[in-house]
């Protein structure tokens, strides 16, 4: 049966879109977001075991061509599954001892998560902005999770109406390029013939859609109020699911539709890597507060992997999906920690200076939030390294040198910002006599998982280089 | 022996894990020394085994599967004659380390060890590493280590010093990592069938030949990296901060070893890898040698703090180890390689001792010193011992590393003027001048402060870690052919080596393609005079025979020159 094989290649969008509706109504006849909680683990671990056995599967297209599957958009998911899991275990303790434990957020992030899945697997700019869309609303209504706050509800007001601002100019992008080429799918916007005015304003409008969800300089501005303002665990969400599942689409988008192109939004793209590398480095040095921080720096790893988008190579592709892979697992553990240390003393405790002489209150979490950072900063073993080496060999091997050199100079300022944590974090005395007290086990597991994951793909990227480089090898 | 070599370099790590599980204090102090002393023991059959005659190779090496996916990069680790003494060194020093920091450190006792083993593996690893990509990582994984242990148990200033030191370093790596990429690719297409390759084997190939326009840019990447590490004047300002604020053992540990990396880089990849620019800048970077000599014991000379004497003398003495590798020639490149080794016995003993003080009397400071000779006439004896051989007094260590450099860069072909041993000369008069001023201030004397008469003299385990490095000092001073020995036969086949590439370069390369600063930098006219030749004047060979007194190594070099 045609059809059913067809569903097969969305299981995971079905297993999270099911899931989503199934939480919402036991929120909705139980109230107990304990169910919720366990409900929303069961059925993303289920969604991420599809993601990963889709990975060795086939590509292909399904849905008229609606729907891309396999390689790219199966890695993708990946990625968005283990970003929506991992959130999810570390969102149970924070927000109970918060008192901001509910299970609507629990559907939300499940929403929010099938239309990253539905992004990542888009062939069609139809399918791509109901996408966004999905995720993004979802996420605007998680931003503001901390009703009784002002910085939440300022920043799910500022990411609602920048974010909406930046859909219009995605979707006015999608009707010019349906104008110029009379038609939606990637594959035929490639095979545009008249590249006009209309062509043109249509990719540009198109691409600062993209620069938005991916906050790359200056359509940045969003990012540190709703990082700093939402609730920790749902930052680590979006600091890494949401972009993870942007990045691939932009991928999709670039390599699909405009490969021909590629000489033309190749510049355009160095110059917005470099600016977003530059400023999201420069401004991420002077702040005091660790989430704003690590929004900055999370608007300087775009920038790096946007070195790998201006290449614009096989190699560069698959060097970001690696990468995407390496932040994705520093980023959530590091907002895990972030989270730990805020629950002691409730919502905000997230200035640098109140982490004095945490780390060797429990080592354990001390020793872990290094891993992270100095993945971050990208020195090895660690994942992050493999990454940055990566993106930058294949712009490298582009030409794209001078890029690569402002590149890591920008990551060299960059590890002033994140030892800074570090040596808050070991090397000064508490000063506010906080007793920190055991994570739960699930809680501690996890981020253990990521470290462990951290160190692995720092010592043996070989595993997934291969695999992701064979993405590319094969034509669909 | 391959796999003993990779349990060397990896047992400190293991038990920097081991000691994640250990309670009690001191069984962290009796593990991480048990430990450390296993890893030289282990670490002596490697050194009796090794064949010096062998060149143009590495022994005991361990080549892995490429791990980074469709790139020829590799796990590769293996001795040869540039490497055997620093790793020997590293592997000696480490039990010391261990011993001088038994009482000091009081806080966080498990952390300090198991930073030291996680440093130590770094460390091992980046003398045993032949792929430049794992040379990276092992550098990498020792700033790690390095940056917790002077911020987390260091002096008052340790935060700024330790930031200071990490982000400089790191600044010139990550512009190296670039230089390293392009390399990669480069000796890829040239060498390697397209595929991206950081094997040492292939990059240091005959058929590896980079354009000189590439080679001065690269070259210029690689060497400031170098240059922060070693560091070289005017690089070094991250050094005295870090030598004073780090604890004992970090101070021994980043004179002794770390510093090496940097000079051992510049003789191990620098100069093969970019022959023609290495010989066309070689008069800059003596140049620079020179003057870390004279400003690192000028600015010595003034220093109240004993701690940072020390620090400003190691700049000074390291101006000599790259003084030494830039003359290009066999005497100047093996007095460098003994002056490293001296350089990490010497001062690392001068550290340990300027911590035992410290201990004592909680200061640096010369003036709450004088008299303390009557106190404690067995540390006076050891740190007489430590402190002449950095001066580099005839019969001791020092002596046999700055005579041979001094030698090299009088004569060398590529330097072309004496001027350089000349001026260098003036700073071992100088380091007479600081280090005999600072000790009569310190030791003799009336007794000023009522604090010093109650000072006790070091005790059976300080006596216990100081005398082997002791032995070591005068051994070298004595028989210094026991040691060059093993560096002698592979440093003169890779010079050898770097100047018959240089000059294959230059001769395949068209003055008509060169831009007009390159062909002011390199002779693009086909070189036949060769700086072997200036090791057979009559004056450098009467050295090199007493300093090494190698003959067979020599004569057989006559022979292949026709002599």
């Amino acid at each position: 049966m045609e059809s059913a094989n067809e569903l097969l290649t969305i299981l995971p969008l079905i297993i999270i879109g099911a899931a989503g509706l199934f939480v919402m109504m036991l929120d909705a006849f139980t109230g107990s977001a304990r169910l919720a909680y366990l409900a929303t683990i069961l059925f993303s671990a289920a969604a991420l075991a599809v993601a990963v056995s889709d990975l060795f599967g086939p590509m292909g297209e399904s849905f008229h061509g609606l729907i891309t599957y396999g390689g790219t958009s199966s890695f993708g998911m990946v990625l968005v599954m283990t970003g929506t899991l991992f959130s999810v275990i570390l969102s149970r303790d924070y927000l109970e001892k918060t008192g901001m434990h509910i299970a609507e957020v629990y559907s939300m992030i499940l929403f929010a998560a099938f239309g990253m899945l539905l992004l990542v697997s888009s062939n069609n700019l139809v399918t791509l902005f109901l996408g966004i869309e999905t995720m993004s609303i979802s996420l605007y209504v998680l931003a503001g999770l901390v009703k009784n706050h002002k910085k939440s509800v300022e920043a799910a007001l500022k990411y609602f109406l920048l974010g909406a601002f930046a859909t219009g100019f995605l979707l006015y992008g999608i009707a010019l390029l349906y104008g110029a080429s009379g038609s939606t799918f990637l594959v035929d916007i490639a095979a545009t013939e008249d590249k006009g005015m209309i062509y043109w304003a249509g990719v540009g409008l198109l691409l600062v859609g993209f620069f938005f969800k991916i906050s790359a300089v200056p359509f940045h501005m969003w990012t540190p109020d709703v990082y700093q303002g939402a609730p920790t665990t749902i930052t680590a969400f979006m600091a890494t699911a949401s972009k993870a599942a942007a990045f691939v689409a932009f991928i999709l988008v670039l390599s699909r539709a405009l490969p021909d192109a590629r000489a033309d939004w190749s510049d355009v793209i160095w110059l917005f890597a470099l600016l977003t590398m530059v400023v999201g480095n420069i401004l991420a040095l002077v702040q005091d507060n660790v989430k704003r921080m690590l929004a900055y720096s999370s608007i300087a790893h775009a920038g790096y992997i946007m070195i790998g988008l201006a290449a614009g190579t096989d190699a560069a592709y698959s060097a970001v999906l690696f990468y995407l892979f390496a932040y994705t697992l520093m980023n959530i553990g590091a907002f895990g920690i972030v989270a730990y240390y805020e629950w002691h003393k409730g919502y905000d405790f997230t200035e640098v200076s109140n982490y004095s002489g945490l780390g060797f209150k429990q080592p354990i979490m001390g020793v872990l939030m290094s891993v992270f950072l100095f993945s971050m900063v990208g020195i090895p073993p660690f994942a992050g390294f493999i990454g940055k080496y990566r993106v930058f060999a294949a712009a490298v091997d582009e030409g794209l040198i001078s890029l690569v050199i402002v590149g890591v100079l920008a990551s060299a300022a960059s590890v002033y910002y994140y030892l800074r944590v570090l040596v808050h974090l070991f090397m000064k005395e508490s000063e506010n006599g906080i007793v920190l007290s055991r994570p739960g086990t699930l809680y501690t597991a996890s981020l253990l998982i990521l470290a462990a994951l951290t160190i692995f793909f720092g010592i043996n990227p070989g595993v997934l280089t291969d695999l992701l480089g064979s993405f590319w090898t094969v034509q669909y | 022996m391959e796999l003993l070599l990779n349990i060397v370099i990896y047992l400190p790590l293991f038990g920097a894990l081991l000691l994640l599980i250990i309670r009690q204090d001191d069984w962290v102090r009796w593990t991480s020394l048990l430990i450390t002393m296993a890893t030289f023991v282990l670490s002596l059959p490697l050194l009796l085994q090794f064949d010096i005659s062998l060149t143009g190779t590495a022994q005991y090496m361990t080549v892995g599967e490429p791990f980074l996916g469709d790139w020829d990069v590799k796990y590769m680790v293996g001795l040869d004659g540039l490497s055997m003494l620093l790793f020997m060194l590293t592997t000696f020093m480490a039990p010391i380390v261990v011993l001088s920091s038994w009482s000091s450190i009081k806080k966080h006792v498990a952390g300090f060890f198991s930073m030291l083993l996680i440093l130590q593996t770094g460390s091992l690893g980046v003398f045993a590493a032949l792929d430049l990509f794992m040379f990276y990582i092992f550098f990498e994984l020792t700033q790690i280590p390095m940056f917790f242990l002077i911020g987390i148990w260091g002096g008052t200033d340790r935060i700024y010093a330790t930031v200071k030191f990490f982000i400089y370093t790191l600044v010139g790596w990550l512009l190296m990592l670039v230089a390293l990429i392009y390399v990669g690719f480069a000796a890829g297409n040239m060498v390697n069938d397209g595929v991206f390759t950081t094997d040492w084997r292939l990059l240091t190939s005959p058929e590896f030949q980079l354009g000189l326009v590439e080679q001065t840019w690269l070259f210029l990447a690689f060497g400031f990296a170098f240059c922060i590490k070693v560091p070289i004047f005017p690089f070094h300002s991250w050094l005295p901060l870090a030598h004073t604020e780090a604890p004992t053992a970090g101070s021994v540990v980043l004179a002794a070893i770390a510093l090496k990396m940097g000079t051992y880089a510049i003789l191990r990849y620098l100069i093969p890898l970019f022959p023609n620019a290495a010989i066309a800048f070689a008069p800059m970077f003596a140049v620079l040698g020179v003057i870390g000599i004279i400003y690192g014991a000028l600015v010595a000379m003034v220093q109240k703090d004993v701690k940072k004497l020390v620090a400003y003398s190691s700049i000074s003495h390291l101006g000599f180890v790259v003084l030494g590798m830039f003359a290009f020639n066999t005497i100047g490149a093996q007095g460098a390689i003994i002056q490293m080794v001296n350089h990490g016995l010497s001062t690392g003993a001068l550290f340990i001792i300027v911590g035992m003080l410290y201990e004592r009397r909680h200061s640096r400071m010369i003036a709450d010193f004088g008299g303390i000779a009557k106190m404690m006439p067995v540390l006076t004896v050891m740190f007489m011992i430590a402190m002449l051989a950095s001066i580099g007094l005839p019969g001791l260590n020092g002596f046999v590393g700055e005579f041979l450099i001094l030698v090299g860069s009088f004569n060398s072909v590529v330097l072309g003027s004496y001027w350089y041993a000349v001026f260098a000369a003036v700073g071992v008069i100088l380091a007479a001048g600081y280090m005999l001023w600072m000790f009569q201030r310190v030791m003799f004397g009336p007794i000023t402060h009522e604090e010093n008469k109650k000072l006790t003299d070091i005790n059976a385990r300080e006596i216990g870690l100081l005398v082997p490095i002791m032995i070591f000092i005068v051994w070298i001073g004595i028989r210094p052919t026991d040691f060059t020995r093993y560096s002698e036969a592979q440093v003169t086949w890779m010079l050898e080596d770097t100047q018959t590439r240089a000059d294959a370069i230059a001769h395949n390369a068209h003055s008509t393609e060169l831009p007009a600063w390159a062909l002011k930098l390199y002779d693009v006219t086909p070189q036949v005079a060769s700086y072997m030749e200036s090791d057979h004047e009559e004056g450098a060979t009467t050295a090199i025979t007493a300093a090494s007194g190698n003959s067979e190594v020599n004569r057989r070099e006559n022979e292949e020159n026709g002599l």
